[in-house]
């Protein structure tokens, strides 16, 4: 239980169910904030004590459980190499992976607890085998599936989504509302919670220092410097002060960040279209495709509010292992490695991979 | 069923305190004013105010009634310093490790806006603290040193403290002590009067400060009392209308000091019998968890060094928390003891403090029992925790990177 109105609403669902529910906030954050400021931050006092608040009003036990020393080693640390190396990590996705449907589902289960029930808008369905499948949320405007698409069928066996199939928000604050909670109308978290000011570039110059760099663009030419690649992610155009204006006058868009020489790559929105993304760290939601080294045609996500773009996906050899491999009907725009794609068949989750590599649309050159 | 041995977080309230709390309540009168009812809930308050300063060794004036133990600590601790800081600079405070967080981050505090530097005094592997040590810092710092504190019985581990001897040489050094009973209060012997006398005590140097609170003795929360030798000097931290010796400013709560007298005397009265009873509960508790779970180790001493009502216990490889959730689920109400910010428990600092490391200090409970305890409820407990330890040990430490 979060303090917000998602899980809350869960939470009575639940006991509605005839379940037998405990509530456990996680504690994330050694220090934690002193209070909620506009819709920022999901770690603090006063979200603590708003779950609290609502397991009381749903009549269920409460507890907090504390795993900031894992978040900070399997999160917060990841989220800072990762931008360290060029990247643009998820770290919702790496919490959901290693944090709250991992040591929390263990900690639960080994503590005597079936599942763990959290207010995320996706479905669970089981096949005519008993299978488990990951679905999107019956409503697409909240569905969720895209931050869940890391689960495994293992950790899937003991999730429960109560507002699978909530149709809208309104809804769920109305209910809410209806029995009583006082988080019925707490806005929604959108931010990183451990960034409580919202200042992702601030906070990493602060954790990884800042280093003066070149901005260049495709062809190499100097055409403005940066306080620290790490601070660019692919697809930005704001923020650049790019001093030479590009020869078209057009406005360029970071292209790629490369930490090791310290550089930030720029060039027109074109080429930022990605006609192929691969990742050796997949993972599928469920049962794997039968022949999953045969081309299969799926639905590529690779953000949380993107809309899905039909593709073909296989898993291929690399010369250390295997990856997913994903071509898209039509490019992509701004992928990031570092991100996640998620892939669908129709509305069932398929599986995932962190995105290691992407091939652009437009090869060097032929642009600016 | 519900079994509560957290009676050192707040015991059940005296049948007594209730109904004297209940009738004070229905009468009206401000006890500074000077007509009729002023002077009847003066009357009322001031016998409250004996009955008080009785239980402690203490004549009445001697009593400041507070809002809890919180609130003595800091009037204590601030007030001294600033009281021994006036016109000359007497920067250090004694502070011995594994002190309640009333009175860390009151010297924390201190530190930070007073520029009072903290000179830590150890603790041996049994939680005492090392009287010696404390001996050499006095003598080291001389006249810098503003105060000394020192808990009674500590809180978490119950050991009781040498708190003649911590006197004696405090008293020998011309310094004020400080001494926080909260926890001791109700099973330990605490007399002021005797105590100086033993320690020979003379102005504001020697024990001239005791802090305790009404609820951990079945009186209500919201009221304590710093017990202040008519020889110590402290500046208030409140003022307004110059109340209780102008130490403590603001209108006195007639109602919750009549409930503190109530559960203070029947405390006091049944101190030698309840002693002797929950000694051997306490036993009992700590022989049959040692028994059941062998590798589980006890904190502290035992006997007479410990609070009769205090069992604190490291369980192995598995984490407090998930220990106190188990019991609570069985319903049997425990605590770990330590602080906890946003309900997250921290790793007992006060183990750490006797040489323990981090995973021993958070693998923690702490049983208090009172009044209320029977043999029963102790049975009860014993009942429910090899099941709760097997869970919790098979969940271990799971916050700890693997």
């Amino acid at each position: 239980m979060s303090g917000g109105v998602d899980s809350a609403v869960a939470a009575a669902r639940a006991v509605e169910a005839g379940h037998e529910v405990v509530g456990v906030h996680l504690a994330l954050s050694r220090m934690p904030g002193t209070l909620r400021t506009g819709s920022r931050g999901c770690c603090t006092i006063e979200d603590s004590m708003d779950a609290q608040r609502a397991a009381n009003i749903i009549g269920i036990p409460y507890y907090v459980w504390d795993f900031s020393e894992r978040f900070k080693l399997d999160v917060v640390d990841d989220f800072i190499a990762e931008y360290s190396a060029g990247r643009t990590p998820n770290p919702c996705m790496r919490c959901n992976e290693k944090i709250k449907f991992a040591a929390l589902l263990e900690k639960a289960l080994d503590l005597g607890f079936d599942a763990v029930c959290t207010g995320h808008y996706a479905g669970i369905v089981k096949d005519d085998q008993g299978n488990i499948e990951l679905h999107r949320a019956s409503a697409w405007a909240k569905d969720q599936s895209y931050v869940l698409g890391v689960l495994t069928a293992e950790q899937l066996k003991h999730c429960y989504f109560p507002l699978a199939d909530t149709p809208t928000k309104a809804l769920v604050r109305a209910e809410a509302e209806e029995r009583g909670l006082s988080v019925a109308n707490k806005p929604d978290s959108h931010d990183i919670c451990f960034i409580p000011d919202g200042d992702t570039r601030g906070w990493l110059a602060d954790r990884v220092g800042t280093q003066t760099g070149e901005i260049v663009d495709r062809a190499g030419n100097v055409v403005g410097s940066h306080e620290g690649a790490h601070a660019y992610t692919v697809g930005q155009r704001r923020g650049l002060h790019l001093g030479t204006p590009a020869p078209d006058g057009r406005p360029r868009f970071v292209l790629e960040v490369r930490p090791k020489t310290n550089e930030v790559i720029v060039g027109p929105k074109e080429a930022l279209a990605t006609a192929e993304i691969a990742g050796s760290r997949y993972t599928w939601a469920g049962l794997a495709p039968e022949n999953p080294t045969e081309s299969f045609d799926c639905e590529v996500q690779i953000r949380a509010h993107a809309d899905p773009v039909p593709a073909v996906a296989r898993i291929a050899e690399t010369e250390d292992g295997t990856e997913l491999h994903i071509i898209p009907e039509t490019p992509l725009d701004g992928v990031a490695p570092g991100q996640t794609a998620v892939v669908y068949v129709g509305t069932r989750v398929l599986g995932q991979c962190t995105i290691d590599r992407t091939v652009s649309a437009v090869p060097a050159g032929a642009l600016g | 069923m519900s079994i509560y041995l957290d009676h050192a977080a707040t015991t059940p309230m005296r049948e007594s305190a209730l109904q004297a709390l209940v009738a004070a309540h229905a009468r009206v009168g401000n006890p500074a004013s000077i007509h009729g009812p002023g002077q009847a809930a003066r009357a009322v308050l001031e016998e409250a105010r004996e009955r008080v300063a009785a239980t402690v060794g203490a004549d009445p004036i001697e009593v400041i009634f507070t809002s809890g133990g919180t609130e003595s600590i800091n009037l204590a601790l601030k007030g001294l310093y600033w009281q021994r800081n006036a016109g000359v600079r007497r920067p250090v405070l004694l502070v011995p490790d594994g002190e309640h967080h009333a009175t860390i981050d009151t010297v924390e505090w201190l530190v930070s806006h007073e520029g009072a530097i903290t000179v830590p005094i150890p603790l041996d592997e049994h939680g005492s603290i090392s009287v010696s040590a404390l001996n050499d810092a006095l003598a080291e710092h001389g006249d810098a040193v503003a105060a000394v504190t020192a808990i009674w019985a500590n809180n978490e581990v119950g050991t009781i403290q040498p708190v003649e001897e911590i006197s004696r040489v405090c008293a020998a050094a011309g310094v004020p002590l400080h001494l926080d009973a909260v926890a001791a209060y109700g099973h330990a012997d605490i007399d002021l009067r005797a105590l100086r006398t033993a320690s020979n005590a003379r102005g504001n140097a020697g024990p001239v400060a005791i802090s305790i609170s009404a609820h951990k003795i079945g009186g209500p929360i919201g009221i304590g009392a710093l017990v202040l030798s008519r020889q110590g000097a402290v500046e208030p931290l409140l003022h307004g209308g110059g109340q209780q010796r102008q130490v403590r400013s603001g209108t006195q709560d007639v109602p919750a000091a009549v409930a503190f007298a109530a559960a203070a005397g029947e405390s006091e009265r049944e101190r030698a019998s309840e002693h002797a009873r929950l000694e051997r509960l306490r036993d009992h508790l700590i022989d049959g968890v040692l028994t059941a779970i062998p590798n589980a180790r006890l904190s502290g001493l035992t006997g007479e060094g410990r609070l009769d009502n205090n069992v604190h216990i490291a369980f192995p490889g598995a984490q407090g928390d998930s220990l106190l959730f188990l019991l609570d689920m069985a319903g049997v109400a425990v605590s770990t003891g330590s602080a906890c910010q946003a309900g997250i428990p921290e790793p007992s600092h006060v183990l750490l403090a006797m040489g323990r490391d981090e995973a021993a200090a958070r693998s923690v409970l702490r049983f208090t029992l009172g009044h209320t305890t029977t043999a029963a409820d102790v049975d009860a407990c014993l009942g429910a925790l090899p099941a709760a330890y097997a869970s919790a040990a098979r969940a271990g430490l799971s916050n700890r990177a693997v």
